[in-house]
């Protein structure tokens, strides 16, 4: 094939695909500044003839949104930092300290991802129905508190760390936490951004489980809050865009910003080994 | 050397979350899927009863049951490939000396993989709208009648497969374009010294240098398309007549609608063993392709 025409051909697939990637997403963000009934009409309008905020004014004030918002936030911060917390911690423990059973338990940990996880919510739910945390902020974030896939991520990582490094701090007399918190933490920053990044997006936008667990809707999340807003308004194009907008923005900035951190733990993490 | 004590107070905190949260409620999800655990003895622990694989049986009798996993396997069936062939054409391209802008266009491709399913859901659910949505509008220009995307059994699932490939095939793509870039430039360079095509090196170095990627790939994207939920939640409500009702929605339904927690257990159960099985046989059939080939 010509050059020139292999360039062209190349290229215009390229821009046709990114395209629709990101059509969908921009028209999003156009129908929600669109007066009430304006997007039910043919041809579909591409932009809004007069913009207004009303619908964010409506989602706010009157559908609770705002609300839903901090649930969110609250709710997909604090998973990520405890989470970070205890996968940080046992990542670290699996790649450099010694103990009897632990490459045998790390790949019982390994096995264990074949099992998905709506088998356990079932009990689950029991569980907390049990433990009065059903329908709290707290039955949301307890069962995220440690995943699988960030102490696998944390041990790739770590396993990098020089044992003469940790070898000499010992024999100058640190104690294992000293180490840990000197040591080993600084030189973790990377994965721990990256990891922070990828528990906070999975944590914003789950939805099964926080469907299941909050059942009132003050403690929603933005995923839960859209869906049951969908049920009741479901003609309401331009109202329901400017909900997808606040929930999907927040995210979309964040990967925008770390771009870089998520794709490197996105190849990490797809790594065996 | 650290002492071994010190080794488990750094793994407790993370241990005991996975164990009370994940492996001690997968092990109760099997007791519970032998019991008739239902409203009555979510009422009263002492209506329950031992009911051995009562539940299994039923299920397998039950028409609901058959199409929900009917369902969820066309999902798979053809959603899978559509969407891998999508991430690799995709990589392929971006992976490309010719293309240009390499950075712009892998983040717009990647774009809808960081979004949350139930936004573009809805997203989705306006431009698929049977009079105003902008699919109808692009048919009508080409001449084809306006279809009811959405509430048309036959067109609800295959509209369904188009959102989830949309929403998915960035993520695969990643993975691919870094396992093209792993590819020793001097492979394509013999090979157009041997005159070889653009397809025959796609097909006899491509190919075969991607081979345990795409291995990895298509059984993560297997078990993540098993667990088919959010999308006809939002979008479909497992409608209309139940053409998008998926193993999991019938597992959402059984256990927190009508509250039937033995019978969902052994729902999520039997999707787990199809999962396995699938994982088990797509690992069979590769390592059997590599017979006689290093692996």
């Amino acid at each position: 094939m010509n050059p020139r025409l292999a360039k062209a051909l190349i290229n215009g697939l390229l821009l046709g695909g990114a395209a629709v990637a990101l059509f969908p997403l921009l028209w999003m963000l156009s129908v929600s500044f669109m007066q009430p009934g304006e997007a039910s009409a043919l041809p579909p309008p591409l932009l809004p003839a007069h913009a207004t905020l009303g619908n964010y004014r409506e989602l706010f004030v009157h559908a609770g949104m705002g609300r839903y918002l901090l649930n969110s936030l609250a709710v997909a911060s604090t998973i990520t930092v405890l989470s970070l917390a205890c996968n940080l911690l046992a990542g670290y423990a699996f790649a450099k300290l010694r103990f009897a059973g632990r490459e045998r338990l790390f790949q019982a940990l390994i096995g264990a991802l074949v099992i998905p996880a709506q088998v356990a919510m079932l009990p689950l739910f029991l569980l907390l129905k049990y433990l009065g945390l059903v329908n709290s902020y707290a039955g949301v974030i307890v069962p995220g508190m440690a995943t699988v896939f960030g102490i696998f991520l944390v041990r790739q990582y770590a396993r990098g760390i020089p044992d003469e490094l940790l070898e000499a701090a010992r024999i100058d007399g640190a104690g294992e936490w000293r180490i840990f918190g000197q040591i080993v933490l600084p030189l973790l920053k990377p994965i721990m951004v990256t990891l922070a990044i990828f528990s906070f997006l999975a944590a914003w936008n789950d939805f099964m489980w926080p469907l299941i667990v909050l059942t009132g809707q003050e403690h929603y999340t933005l995923p839960i809050g859209l869906a049951s807003l969908a049920r009741e308004h479901a003609q309401d194009s331009e109202l329901m865009m400017a909900g997808s907008v606040i929930t999907v923005l927040p995210v979309i900035v964040l990967f925008l910003a770390m771009q870089r951190y998520y794709l490197e733990g996105l190849l990490l993490g797809s790594v065996k080994g | 050397m650290n002492p071994p004590r010190t080794a488990w107070l750094f793994l407790t905190p993370a241990l005991l979350v996975l164990g009370v949260f994940f492996l001690l409620p997968v092990i109760a999800a099997l007791v519970l899927s032998l019991t008739d655990y239902d409203l009555y003895a979510l009422a009263n622990i002492h209506n329950l009863r031992f009911v051995a694989l009562h539940n299994y049986w039923a299920l397998l009798q039950r028409p609901l049951f058959w199409s929900a996993l009917g369902h969820t396997v066309y999902f798979v069936a053809v959603g899978v490939p559509l969407s891998m062939g999508t991430s690799l054409g995709a990589a392929l391209l971006l992976n490309s000396p010719l293309a240009r802008c390499k950075p712009f266009f892998r983040t717009a491709l990647f774009a809808p993989v960081v979004t949350t399913v139930v936004a573009v859901a809805v997203i989705w659910r306006y431009l698929f709208n049977t009079k105003y949505g902008m699919a109808n509008f692009v048919l009508s220009h080409l001449g084809i009648h306006p279809l009811d995307w959405l509430g048309d059994p036959h067109w609800a699932m295959p509209t369904i497969i188009l959102f989830a490939v949309w929403k998915n095939f960035g993520y695969n793509m990643i993975i691919f374009l870094a396992g093209l870039q792993a590819v020793p430039p001097d492979l394509y360079e013999a090979a157009r010294i041997d005159g070889a095509s653009a397809w025959r090196q796609f097909r006899h170095i491509t190919l075969p240098m991607l081979g345990p990627t795409l291995l990895m790939v298509s059984i993560l994207t297997v078990s993540g398309y098993f667990q088919l939920f959010a999308e006809p939640y939002v979008m479909t409500e497992g409608g209309p007549l139940q053409s998008t009702t998926s193993v999991l929605y019938l597992m959402y339904d059984e256990g927190f609608k009508w509250w039937n927690l033995g019978s969902a257990s052994a729902v999520a159960f039997l999707l787990f063993l199809i999962m396995f099985a699938v994982t088990a046989l797509m690992l069979k059939l590769a390592r059997r392709g590599h017979d006689g080939e290093p692996a």
